[in-house]
């Protein structure tokens, strides 16, 4: 009798631990390890965010970062979603993307500059 | 070094095509004065030869721009030496400003101790009062609240206004807030709205300046060199028989005439930036440091009274080879 509880003491463990290993990936899918691992990062050059359209998933702590010699932002279109403050030559901003959607972004001290990030 | 230009009668008695040809030289220090529709070259160099009494001006009054206190890249290591040589310059001019205009980016990164610094080196320029209007980089993260307590007492929304001096109607805009993704620079319904009442009382011989920082005309909107709705400011302009619009931003000179309005842009005490599409991106231009202070300048404007237009010189820091 004491054999078998243990043995499910044992089993519910595993269970609750696997429960908790697979905690945070996006329902229903297997996400690469790698790929909910990882950061983006988008560089900021010669007035423009390299890459300009990203794809991540839900989640993603995306950052950017200016190698520019001017001061740029990261500024979502809506102007309330994200907005970093002016970002000097290697100076960095970061969000993490938690809902699905397209967020396209500009740089508010020169809007020309625009950029997209789609979160899957 | 007098050279007069062909006389060529309109209307308005202006020789607008030697007008022109005239404003193409003026970058290279040309000075230009209209006397009763005849156009006046005079080498910058040959000013000492000149009568007085066709220099003199009723108004006279310099315009710097893009000072940007505070970059230090490789393109102007040290901006605060070069807008010195800039107050050295306004000091040294024959005929003393009465009165300074700054189109915009006093600051780089609008922190407190960059307009700090802006206003300490200028308080050893002679002409003591000091007309400003907000550049991009003067109201980053904080919605332009610092730049309008600094240098907005008196001025309207996010730091419009305007004023006379003899009998010249100056009228400073803000084109640089609440820029939308993709945009140009932007005026807004409520500065529109302002400046058609603003100039409503006026005379159609009143002669206006209007000054902002981002160019009121399409330089290069690829860049984000023009305003978006700037047409319609201009079209509140067009009855007046003279009128001037000064900008900054491009970091160049550059100058258009359209029928009865003159465009003119200042270059930078601070660094220059690349002709319209001559490089991929319209940021700080490196150029050898002893050709620097040849393309970072200043502009002196004099206005006569009774005479059709400004004279507008514009005066390198350095004359280089």
């Amino acid at each position: 009798m004491k054999k078998r509880i243990g043995i499910g003491v044992c089993m519910g463990a595993m269970v609750v631990a696997a429960a908790f290993l697979t905690a945070g990936r996006v329902r229903g899918e297997r996400v690469p390890q790698k790929e909910a691992a990882a950061a983006m990062e988008v560089k900021i050059d010669n007035f423009t965010f390299a890459p300009v359209t990203i794809t991540v998933p839900a989640g993603t702590k995306v950052s950017w970062v200016n190698r520019d010699d001017i001061p740029h932002t990261v500024v979502s279109d809506d102007k309330t979603t994200f907005k970093s403050k002016a970002l000097d030559t290697d100076d960095k901003f970061s969000f993490t993307f938690d809902k699905p959607g397209t967020y396209p972004y500009f740089c508010s001290i020169h809007p020309k500059m625009t950029g997209k990030v789609v979160v899957q | 070094m007098a050279r007069y230009i062909k006389r060529n009668e309109q209307t308005d008695g202006i020789d607008r095509r030697g007008f022109l040809k005239c404003m193409a030289w003026a970058g290279t220090g040309t000075l230009c004065v209209i006397k009763g529709g005849v156009l006046n070259s005079y080498a910058f160099s040959g000013i000492g030869d000149l009568d007085p009494a066709d220099m003199k001006g009723e108004l006279s009054f310099a315009q710097i721009s893009d000072s940007h206190m505070g970059f230090n890249k490789a393109a102007n290591p040290d901006v605060a030496a070069t807008l010195k040589a800039a107050v050295d310059k306004i000091n040294g001019l024959t005929v003393a400003p009465e009165f300074l205009l700054h189109t915009g980016d006093i600051s780089h990164l609008s922190k407190p101790e960059e307009f700090d610094a802006v206003d300490q080196i200028l308080k050893s320029a002679k002409p003591q009062d000091v007309f400003y209007v907000p550049g991009e980089h003067d109201v980053l993260n904080d919605d332009g609240k610092q730049f309008l307590e600094r240098y907005g007492k008196g001025s309207k929304g996010a730091g419009w206004y305007s004023f006379e001096k003899k009998g010249v109607h100056f009228i400073g805009l803000v084109n640089v807030m609440n820029l939308k993704a993709g945009g140009l620079g932007t005026l807004g319904h409520e500065q529109l709205e302002w400046l058609e009442e603003d100039l409503k009382p006026l005379t159609a011989s009143t002669p206006v300046i209007v000054f902002a920082h981002i160019p009121l005309w399409a330089v290069y909107p690829q860049w984000g060199w023009d305003t978006e709705d700037s047409a319609q400011a201009l079209s509140y302009l067009k009855r007046f028989g003279s009128v001037s619009v000064l900008n900054g931003h491009i970091h160049q000179i550059m100058q258009k005439v359209e029928g009865n309005i003159t465009f003119h842009t200042a270059a930078s005490t601070a660094f220059p930036q690349p002709q319209p599409g001559q490089a991929d991106s319209p940021g700080p231009m490196k150029v050898p440091a002893e050709q620097l202070r040849g393309l970072l300048g200043i502009t002196d404007v004099t206005y006569v009274q009774g005479r059709h237009a400004l004279a507008i010189v514009d005066t390198k820091l350095e004359e280089t080879r």
